[in-house]
């Protein structure tokens, strides 16, 4: 990991091998309170490769919100840069798209083929008619093209998270930021959430930066784990996870590896690997039931 | 205590032999069925507002005939003979057209007003003091008060009775806008920055339609405020370049004591007031903020 941070930008290897899309270094973020100034992170670094699965993982307040926001353009670094492709990053655009944790990142106004082809009109330049047939054509991967018609509020949080996935991969950003994506859904749907992106990413190998706080979706999610400690965020360890999958949970291998990220986060060791894969409280996820069921 | 269920421990629930079933295809009575009629037709909301209108007809016609006099108050039917005589031979429409067309001219400038200094203030920190100070001091200023210096400045014709509308219409609508345009969720604004939205089409592609529920609100609270201000600016001083509108019809006919022309008057204001409501601003919530689930 260290040789690759020294090595110089956008180097070409023997093998082909380009160096790394996204470098994060040392960078510092701040946020402003009406009373006072918080540190979120302090001089984090680390490289995200073309086709990671790159997850930031750690317990609340570690700052991984905050630094995905500042990969994003929305908060600028107040030491460090952040440079994507070797351009650094000043402003929110649309080579990094990120899908929210909260449902209400789709505006209501549009249907659900709209939400998709808003962007690739807005940001793509893209005419009306091929921007729907790249709309139709994501939505179909990830299994809504029955409800292209309908609006955002008659879904439920699960179909509105895989319009924002699908919405982020029709635009083919360089890199794919998302924020606890799953984290405010049912666990069952979670999981199949998460079986969706790996097969999502198997089909197109985008470039993934993944925000979460249970340390089970991180191994599942990612390849490489970056983790973080709390107040401020600082970089505690990098591991690599390629090594598992959605059927990989209940092994030796996955319990050890889950109780070695517990140790390095609390520095205590795990009593029951089970119950301690969530770092959050539960009640963090709230689960938000769709609309119309309340209007019942 | 080894043993595990015996009468001595009533704490424990007794061990219940486990089961499946085999389900079959649900036959027994219909999924789904029709609500009885009379509640189907009780939800139907211009029917609940029809029999509300009857009963106040009614009402008035019985406290008529027990009053007994035509001059103070005539009866439902004699104000309706004597408006549908006013349709008849054009004298009501005609009146009202003079009005609506100098209505119309002020509301539309006010909204164009309102919204050159909402987004203003959405843009800048000096617009939003400008938008928060004008406001707080002329919202509160009664439009009629501002006639006699608008006759003044733009004499007896229909510039100073718009000049009197847009005053009664911008301040509400302005407050409602800006109001509405706080209100969205930061979700939403960043979803828009990340298509790498800004300035003029940030504001209409992403904040308005966002904000569509109070601004339609506010348009719907302009629009009663500029009825009220043009009828009274037309009682006051009447005719505005010979012709005078609905209030200078009820104002002469009050003079000449045809109360129930009068009361055709009032009824005709009321009419147009819940014919925009029911065909204008229905139409527009229907199809707008009530079809994307922002409001139900």
């Amino acid at each position: 990991m260290t040789a690759t941070v020294s090595q110089p930008l956008r180097v070409v290897g023997a093998a082909g091998q380009r160096g790394p899309l996204l470098q994060i270094e040392d960078v510092s973020l701040e946020y402003r309170t009406p009373e006072r100034v918080v540190r979120a992170t302090h001089r984090v670094s680390f490289d995200v490769h073309a086709g990671d699965r790159f997850v930031l993982l750690g317990p609340s307040g570690c700052g991984k919100s905050t630094l995905l926001k500042a990969v994003a353009g929305f908060v600028p670094p107040i030491e460090g840069e952040i440079r994507l492709d070797g351009e650094r990053v000043r402003a929110p655009g649309p080579d990094r798209i990120v899908v929210f944790q909260e449902f209400d990142q789709l505006p209501p106004w549009k249907t659900v083929k709209q939400n998709v082809m808003f962007p690739l009109m807005q940001a793509r330049g893209l005419r009306r008619a091929e921007a729907a047939d790249v709309a139709l054509h994501y939505l179909d991967k990830v299994g809504l093209a029955n409800f292209a018609d309908a609006y955002p509020h008659t879904l439920s949080g699960g179909m509105k998270q895989r319009v924002a996935i699908a919405r982020a991969l029709a635009l083919r950003p360089k890199v794919l930021l998302m924020d606890e994506p799953f984290a405010a859904l049912d666990a069952l749907t979670r999981r199949r959430m998460q079986e969706e992106l790996l097969a999502l990413w198997q089909d197109a190998a985008f470039t993934l930066l993944f925000v979460t706080h249970s340390i089970e979706e991180a191994l599942v999610v990612g390849n490489r784990i970056l983790l973080l400690s709390p107040h401020p965020g600082r970089v505690r360890a990098e591991l690599n996870s390629h090594q598992f999958d959605l059927h990989s949970q209940g092994s030796a291998a996955f319990q050890q590896t889950a109780q070695r990220i517990h140790r390095l986060l609390f520095d205590t060791p795990a009593a029951d690997a089970a119950a301690g894969t969530d770092i959050a409280d539960a009640a963090d996820a709230a689960d938000i039931p769709p609309r119309t069921a309340q209007a019942r | 205590m080894t043993t595990i269920a015996t009468t001595t421990s009533p704490s424990l629930p007794p061990l219940r032999p486990e089961y499946e079933r085999e389900l079959e295809p649900f036959t027994a009575t219909a999924v789904a069925r029709a609500l009885p009629l009379r509640q189907r037709l009780w939800q139907n909301s211009g029917l609940r507002r029809a029999v509300i209108l009857l009963v106040l007809a009614a009402l008035w016609e019985t406290v008529a005939r027990l009053q007994n006099n035509d001059l103070l108050l005539p009866s439902f039917l004699a104000t309706a003979q004597a408006f549908i005589e006013g349709l008849t031979n054009g004298e009501l429409l005609s009146k009202a057209a003079i009005s609506l067309t100098i209505l119309l001219q002020g509301y539309a400038a006010g909204i164009a007003l309102a919204f050159a200094l909402t987004t203003l203030a959405v843009s800048t920190t000096i617009g939003r003091d400008v938008l928060d100070t004008l406001t707080a001091m002329f919202n509160p200023l009664p439009a009629i008060a501002l006639l006699p210096l608008a006759l003044l400045w733009f004499g007896l014709g229909s510039g100073s009775l718009i000049f009197v509308l847009i005053h009664s219409v911008l301040w509400p609508l302005a407050l409602n806008t800006y109001a509405g345009f706080r209100g969205v969720p930061d979700t939403l604004r960043m979803t828009g920055r990340n298509y790498g939205l800004r300035g003029l089409r940030y504001v209409l592609l992403i904040l308005v339609p966002a904000a569509l529920p109070a601004i339609v609100s506010g348009l719907k609270i302009g629009w009663a405020f500029a009825w009220r201000t043009l009828i009274a600016a037309e009682l006051v001083f009447g005719a505005s370049s010979g012709k005078g509108g609905l209030g200078w019809y009820i104002f002469q006919n009050r003079n000449e004591l045809y109360t129930d022309r009068v009361f055709a008057g009032l009824a005709m204001v009321i009419l147009i007031g819940l014919l925009v409501e029911g065909l204008v601003f229905r139409t527009l919530e229907a199809a707008t903020v009530r079809r994307w689930g922002m409001q139900r």
